[in-house]
């Protein structure tokens, strides 16, 4: 019964897949159900950019239910909720008009909601699903609000028709559409400052579901994005790129900082994916300021960037929250500092999970390296347009994203090596269990799936070309290379991840080929490793993730703001002896104390005093009646 | 066909078997501004030769990691030797890879070897990783600046088109953008090779280690792949500086005679820079860990600079 | 910082010409022959302090100052024993120490060789008989060679151990 809800994703994953994947190669249709729904009815259109998102959703469906089945007995709760929560995802990129599309996105809220609440009784999950809740109906209401106005503008809650008409609406009109869509997307997306719900939903849910959230559902804000800021509104002002190219460096920034001194291994991972979108913010951003400025090449270049990182981060994001489900499970912590040494005891979890994060750290030559590499091809031919206010924006979103992409590498090297490598550092890891083998099935499929974007790199970016000139409506042709090597703006740069994977192996062998000729001692002796002589070798001599993240910490200690905690307990008998020490050094979040706090403090006086309205009184309710009936009145 | 073979073997044993001797000249040169005789120059490969017939001691808390560590930081190594340009300024990999892939494949050994610094189980092999990930992750946004001064005059970011563009150009190494975006590089070569006044490569003190203290574990052939790993890393950033910004002598034909005075070119290039090195080493005191951010943090100010100073001096 | 370069290509080099002969005695059963093949040219040294006064370890650490530079004849001082080829072994071995030079021996790879530096090391020196010596290092590992004097000069030291791995000055 348990196994139900994941079977009937599955099969709604393998079925969105296909369609998906058709629409990408061109295969477009439109269903149209005029009564199902109120307002507009049911309208479902399948173009290219649908179809990429669409194969996306299908495509992640697929392992995470596949790793549910493997967990069956304690997600039991969910098995309503998730195959909805798949459905509606399917939904959302395929809606053709305004009610279609809120109420799958209602639904796929709401769905999600339900999953991240699926521990009822810990005061952290509830927390963490009002927040979410409280986040994501702020969301829809911006977008609501945007979605209706443009409708009241162009006289229809179609999308193709605002396509249309949008190009007669002034730019003012435009930009607070935009301004409250974006707002909207974003939110959903995780973009700083509205990220908060992030770590504290995806952390809580179950880990096929946080696969879900981190692969897909926040991917659902991206072509919110995408959509809005290329396709339903038209070609924008300038600064509507520098928006979204900035909001990208930031989130992707700050992400990855907050990741670095995460201990809480999901919750690290869920940063991530807020630094992850930020990378694909930027490229959508430059793609947006490239297509403002008529350089469609480019264009069409940054937003394939946008898009394989898209795909590149639902495959490693995915098979990474899989692994760490693997690891939660077996250890019963989520805390880092109690793990270590699960490579000896779950050797397929701790390869599958290397693979990702090799990935995630865009290690060539892996899927996360090319669509950064294209990323920033894309970034470094700003000089093309040529406004300076542009080019500086281009600039800092070049070095942000190379500050990312180092510190994405130190933050991985954290979580694998401090959960996998050396000593178990507690006795639930050093009894850990590998995952059942259907777990594991899905763990190698994404593995194998990073490893294919990757070397099938030159397969892939024609296609998303095609996908990002089907959304700006260019057809121009753009040369990508041919089968082996990527080559893109006319020999601006080239890049063959075959040839390196080639090289790789290649080189791999030629150490073990000329250490053998070379006559080197074989074998090895086994001993313990070396502690200056010391008489006890325990887990206690290792590096802690606390204090791995310890220079980052303080390199940037303007902006986690630690809070170091030392507290000593002395013997009772003599202050000369400790008994135990114990360090501490969280960091604060700054949103939470600069923007949130006082908001919601803000939100709190101006409830107070409204209170007065509701004096309680008979009589004063009976003249506000009078009050509005004589205004409605006076206005009609 | 058959020329381009011979070639992409010249370039893996030149920088392979010249590796060892750039770090032994750089030690001579270092010991004889001491006052001391020194080494020999030749002394790297005898130390290789000798920990090759150890038999290897690994600790029992490692695990495979560990083991294949040293093979894929060499693996790496020689993949990036093909795609610089040593000899010629199109060599065998050039067209499958640019800049960016090569400061990504540097990313990769230092994230494998951070790995297995971890592995140890140590407090000494954690400090390393951690510091040593940090310094990788900070000299970061200065390479990638620098790329961006180097690649806007030359409008594109493979290797061998660079080169060709500035060696079409002579006078451009005395231009300013040039100059700074070479001391850039130049300073992030010290902090991702694990030189003063970043890093000691000579120190004892495990507590002012940073790369050493990753490999403290390693020992026989392990340590030697190490060992060659890490002296093939700062022969090819040296090439590296040596050839792109001062690319006189790197040929495009795949004739021997062109390949061979580009061998002299380059050897003679890379002389200097191991005196300017051994030069600076001695003069120039350690770092403290926490002010190597503020190096790196004027590195990529010099890098925007460069930047800027593109458009300002055509 | 010119300054500092200024005087030392002024000073140029000082080192001294290693000594002819030394007093080391070998204890061991190894052949020179095969010690010569392996660490002829090249010897890494660890240096373990089992309980000494320290005044060999002063004499050790002249080794690696310009005067007697052991770094021109391939000797070079290591930090951690899994890179070393030999223990130079000072101190009596106090009952504290024992254990810690037991696992230093065992931490170093095969093959490896002990030199004793000091009267302490081979039979416990001034400290012979105490209740905190065991005794000389010979009883905790296997020594190869003594090299005899309390403390002995840098100069007997690398004679010493130039003679043990068979190299010409």
């Amino acid at each position: 019964m348990a196994a139900a809800g994941p079977l009937v994703a599955l099969a709604i994953g393998l079925v969105a897949f296909v369609l998906g994947l058709g629409g990408v190669a061109g295969n477009t249709w439109t269903v149209a159900v005029p009564w199902l729904v109120p307002l507009g009815g049911l309208e479902l259109t399948l173009d290219p950019l649908a179809g990429l998102f669409l194969a996306l959703v299908g495509g992640v469906a697929l392992p995470a239910s596949v790793f549910a089945l493997g967990s069956t007995g304690r997600a039991g709760r969910g098995a309503l909720a998730y195959p909805v929560f798949v459905a509606s995802m399917c939904v959302v990129p395929l809606a053709a008009n305004t009610m279609t599309f809120v109420m799958a996105w209602e639904l796929m809220s709401l769905a999600s909601y339900f999953l991240v609440l699926h521990e009822r009784e810990e005061r952290a999950s509830v927390r963490a699903a009002w927040v979410y809740a409280v986040m994501t109906h702020a969301g829809l209401a911006c977008l609501l609000a945007g979605m209706l106005l443009m409708g009241a503008w162009t006289g229809s809650p179609r999308f193709a028709d605002w396509r249309v008409a949008a190009p007669a609406l002034g730019a003012a009109a435009r930009s607070v559409a935009f301004v409250l869509l974006a707002a909207g997307f974003a939110g959903k997306a995780g973009v700083i400052p509205l990220h908060v719900w992030l770590p504290l939903a995806h952390p809580a849910a179950p880990s096929h579901v946080s696969a879900l959230m981190s692969g897909v559902m926040i991917k659902l804000g991206v072509y919110g994005l995408l959509r809005a800021g290329l396709d339903w509104l038209g070609v924008g002002p300038a600064w509507w790129g520098v928006a979204v190219l900035l909001a990208g460096t930031v989130s992707s920034v700050i992400g990855v900082l907050y990741a670095l001194v995460d201990h809480d291994l999901k919750r690290l991972l869920a940063f991530s994916s807020i630094e992850n979108v930020g990378i694909i913010l930027i490229g959508a951003g430059a793609g947006m300021l490239y297509h403002g400025a008529g350089l469609e090449g480019l264009a069409l270049l940054a937003l394939a960037a946008a898009l394989y990182h898209t795909i590149n981060h639902a495959a490693f994001k995915t098979l990474l929250f899989l692994g760490a489900g693997a690891v939660v499970h077996a250890t019963g912590t989520r805390n880092m500092e109690g793990m270590g040494g699960l490579i000896k005891r779950m050797p397929w979890t701790a390869a599958c999970f290397l693979v990702g994060s090799a990935a995630i750290a865009a290690l060539p030559p892996l899927n996360g390296f090319v669509s950064e590499w294209l990323t920033f091809v894309a970034l470094l031919q700003n000089t093309r347009i040529a406004q300076p206010i542009l080019n500086l924006t281009f600039t800092l979103g070049i070095a942000g994203l190379a500050l990312t992409s180092g510190l994405a590498m130190a933050c991985f090297v954290k979580a694998f090596g401090i959960t996998f490598l050396a000593l178990p550092r507690s006795d639930a890891a050093a009894r850990a269990h590998e995952a059942p083998p259907v777990m594991r099935t899905a763990m190698v499929a994404l593995a194998v799936a990073c490893v294919a974007l990757g070397l099938g790199a030159t397969l892939v970016v024609p296609a998303l070309v095609s996908v990002a000139g089907a959304l700006t409506g260019d057809r121009t042709p753009v040369a990508v290379g041919d089968w082996l090597t990527l080559g893109v703006s006319g020999g601006f740069g080239t890049l063959s991840t075959l040839a390196i994977a080639a090289a790789l192996g290649a080189a791999l062998a030629l150490p073990l080929i000329a250490l053998r000729l070379a006559g080197a001692a074989r074998g090895r002796r086994p001993y313990e490793t070396w502690g200056c002589g010391r008489m006890l070798q325990t887990s206690r001599m290792e590096y802690t993730a606390t204090a791995f993240a310890d220079p980052f910490r303080r390199v940037f200690d303007f902006f986690y703001r630690p809070e170091k905690r030392l507290d000593i307990e002395f013997h009772p008998g003599a202050r000369y002896f400790v008994q135990r020490i114990e360090y501490a050094n969280p960091t604060r979040s700054i949103f939470d104390d600069w923007l949130y706090r006082p908001a919601i403090d803000a939100l709190r006086v101006v409830a107070r005093r409204a209170r007065a309205i509701q004096s309680g009184s008979a009589n004063v309710y009976l003249a506000y009646i009078l009050a509005a009936l004589i205004l409605l009145l006076v206005l009609a | 066909m058959i020329a381009a073979l011979l070639i992409a073997l010249g370039q893996v044993l030149v920088a392979g078997a010249g590796a060892p001797l750039l770090v032994g000249v750089v030690r001579t040169l270092k010991a004889r501004l001491a006052g001391r005789r020194g080494p020999s120059p030749w002394q790297p490969y005898a130390d290789l030769r000798k920990l090759l017939g150890k038999e290897p001691v690994v600790s029992t808390t490692t695990s495979w990691v560990f083991r294949a560590t040293p093979y894929v930081l060499v693996a790496t190594m020689l993949v990036t030797t093909l795609v610089v340009p040593v000899l010629v300024a199109r060599p065998a990999l050039g067209f499958a890879g640019n800049i960016i892939l090569l400061m990504y494949l540097f990313m990769l050994g230092t994230f494998i070897l951070a790995l297995a610094g971890l592995d140890s189980g140590s407090a000494f092999g954690g400090m390393g990783s951690s510091r040593g990930v940090a310094v990788a992750a900070l000299a970061e946004p200065t390479i990638i600046v620098a790329v961006f001064a180097v690649a806007l005059r030359a409008e594109t970011i493979n290797l061998g088109g660079i080169v060709e563009r500035l060696a079409r150009e002579p006078l451009l190494a005395a231009n300013p953008a040039h100059l700074l975006a070479f001391v850039a590089f130049f300073i992030v070569m010290l902090a991702e090779t694990g030189r003063l006044p970043v890093d000691n490569p000579a120190t004892h003190l495990e507590l002012t280690m940073i790369h050493e203290a990753m490999v403290l574990e390693y020992s026989g052939r392990y340590l030697a792949l190490v060992g060659w790993a890490s002296a093939m890393r700062l022969f090819v950033f040296m090439t590296l500086l040596a050839n792109l910004f001062v690319p006189w002598g790197v040929t495009s034909l795949a004739e021997p005679v062109p390949v061979l005075l580009g061998l002299l070119a380059l050897a003679g290039k890379l002389a200097v820079l191991a005196a300017a090195l051994a030069v600076l080493e001695t003069v120039v005191a350690k770092l403290r860990l926490f002010r190597v951010p503020e190096l790196l943090a004027g590195s990529f100010a010099l890098a925007l600079l460069s930047v800027t100073a593109v458009f300002l001096v055509p | 910082m010119l300054r500092q370069l200024r005087m030392a290509l002024r000073t140029g080099i000082v080192t001294e010409p290693a000594p002819a002969r030394s007093d080391v005695e070998r204890v061991g059963a190894r052949l020179a022959g095969e010690i010569h093949r392996r660490f002829g040219r090249s010897l890494a040294i660890r240096e373990v302090d089992a309980g000494s006064c320290n005044g060999c370890e002063l004499e050790i650490a002249a080794l690696t100052g310009p005067h007697y530079d052991l770094e021109r004849f391939g000797l070079s001082f290591v930090a951690s024993p899994r890179h070393a080829d030999c223990l130079l072994v000072t101190g009596p071995v106090t009952r504290n120490m024992a254990e810690a030079l037991r696992r230093t021996w065992e931490a170093t790879p095969d093959p490896k060789l002990v030199i004793v530096v000091g009267d302490c090391g081979s039979d416990g020196g001034i400290f012979r008989g105490s209740y905190a010596v065991v005794g000389g290092v010979g009883a905790v590992v296997p020594v190869d060679a003594v090299v005899p004097g309390c403390p002995p000069s840098p100069a007997a030291i690398l004679g010493a151990l130039l003679d043990v791995i068979g190299r010409r000055r």
